[in-house]
């Protein structure tokens, strides 16, 4: 069973979610996808501040997509991720093969057409993240089997 | 929950030894800052607020929204704090005033305390000293009628309603507007009765 001061947040963010399937109610300007990816990457560069504060500037991309991987995962999903993969031409895919919010959603894949929307609050955490460390970035999620997904990072060199 | 670490993670070959737990850094006993995650719950929550704001322009209607969300979360997080403390039905108002006080700890690690009783024991406040949600918060004076924390009498309202109570609850102080404390006013309103079906009487 999770921590009850984690649950907090699940809720928080399943009403989030929630939110995103606009529902009939009555003069409520919906919540879009892209706002609530805006939200999350708000969160993640604020988020981002607080966590490196101690550690030493990171080399290059790679380095700071580890940190990503490892630091900033495990504080907030209590896991790190379990695979990272890129081509080394800014693409970097990160597996996380179970997520914590399409844990408790399902094993098969009955729900497949609305897991992406729980994902792109977490999108925006990754790109926040990356925008602190002066990297823009393009975050897509995918789902391939619940609870299963990937996000696949495409930093974009201006 | 408790972080595994043995998911390491698998680089393509070209890029040197593939990492597991602890880089080569100096702080591999894990002395840095750790976000905890209830700020996490607070930037979202701020990032959310700042959103509404955008979208609807008027504090009162940002207010009506918290509320109508926190309740959702509030009908929902019952069950969960209902199968954690497996606690049974409260026998008065005041039992129902603990409940939330330990509610409050358990998910916000807030730790209120129960005042101001009024007389006929229907009504009492919640004080809270540091609110974790407002953590990180100002709010500019344009804003002055917004109630930020009104997710909190959403939740509160939409959990006791799952257990047969018809409460009221609202912000009564705001350490946001310059008040010591945070102060949640809850009123019980009547006693809800299971729903008979339709045809049974």
């Amino acid at each position: 069973m999770a921590l009850p001061e984690d649950t907090g947040f699940d809720f928080l963010h399943m009403e989030l979610v929630a939110s995103l399937s606009s529902r009939e109610n009555d003069e409520a300007i919906p919540l879009t996808v892209s706002k609530v990816e805006h939200m999350g990457y708000s969160a993640g560069y604020r988020i981002v501040e607080r966590l490196n504060r101690d550690f030493p500037r990171f080399k290059d991309e790679l380095d700071i997509m580890k940190f990503i991987c490892k630091e900033f995962w495990t504080s907030l999903f209590g896991k790190q991720i379990d695979v990272l993969r890129t081509n080394h031409q800014c693409v970097y895919v990160l597996h996380d093969n179970r997520f914590r919010h399409l844990r408790k959603i399902s094993s098969s894949n009955q729900y497949m057409d609305s897991s992406p929307k729980f994902l792109s609050y977490t999108c925006g955490l990754v790109r926040g993240a990356l925008a602190n460390f002066g990297v823009t970035s393009l975050v897509t999620p995918e789902v391939t089997q619940l609870p299963a997904c990937k996000f696949h990072v495409q930093i974009q060199k201006g | 929950m408790e972080a595994r670490m043995d998911g390491c993670c698998i680089m393509s070959p070209s890029c040197g030894p593939s990492f597991t737990q602890g880089l080569a850094r100096p702080t591999k006993d894990r002395t840095y800052s750790q976000v905890p995650s209830a700020e996490l719950m607070t930037l979202t929550y701020g990032a959310l607020v700042t959103q509404m704001l955008k979208d609807y322009e008027k504090p009162e209607e940002v207010n009506k929204q918290l509320d109508r969300m926190g309740y959702n979360i509030g009908v929902r997080i019952i069950e969960d704090f209902l199968a954690r403390t497996g606690a049974g039905r409260c026998n008065d108002f005041k039992e129902t005033a603990d409940r939330l006080q330990s509610a409050f700890k358990m998910y916000m690690n807030a730790s209120p305390s129960v005042t101001s009783w009024s007389p006929g024991g229907d009504e009492f406040s919640l004080v809270l000293e540091n609110n974790p949600l407002t953590e990180f918060v100002e709010l500019p004076e344009e804003y002055g009628s917004l109630k930020y924390c009104n997710l909190l009498c959403g939740v509160i309202r939409g959990a006791c309603e799952m257990v047969q109570l018809d409460v009221q609850a609202s912000i009564s102080q705001d350490q946001l507007k310059g008040d010591s404390t945070t102060e949640i006013r809850v009123r019980f309103i009547k006693r809800l009765e299971d729903a008979i079906p339709p045809g049974e009487d």
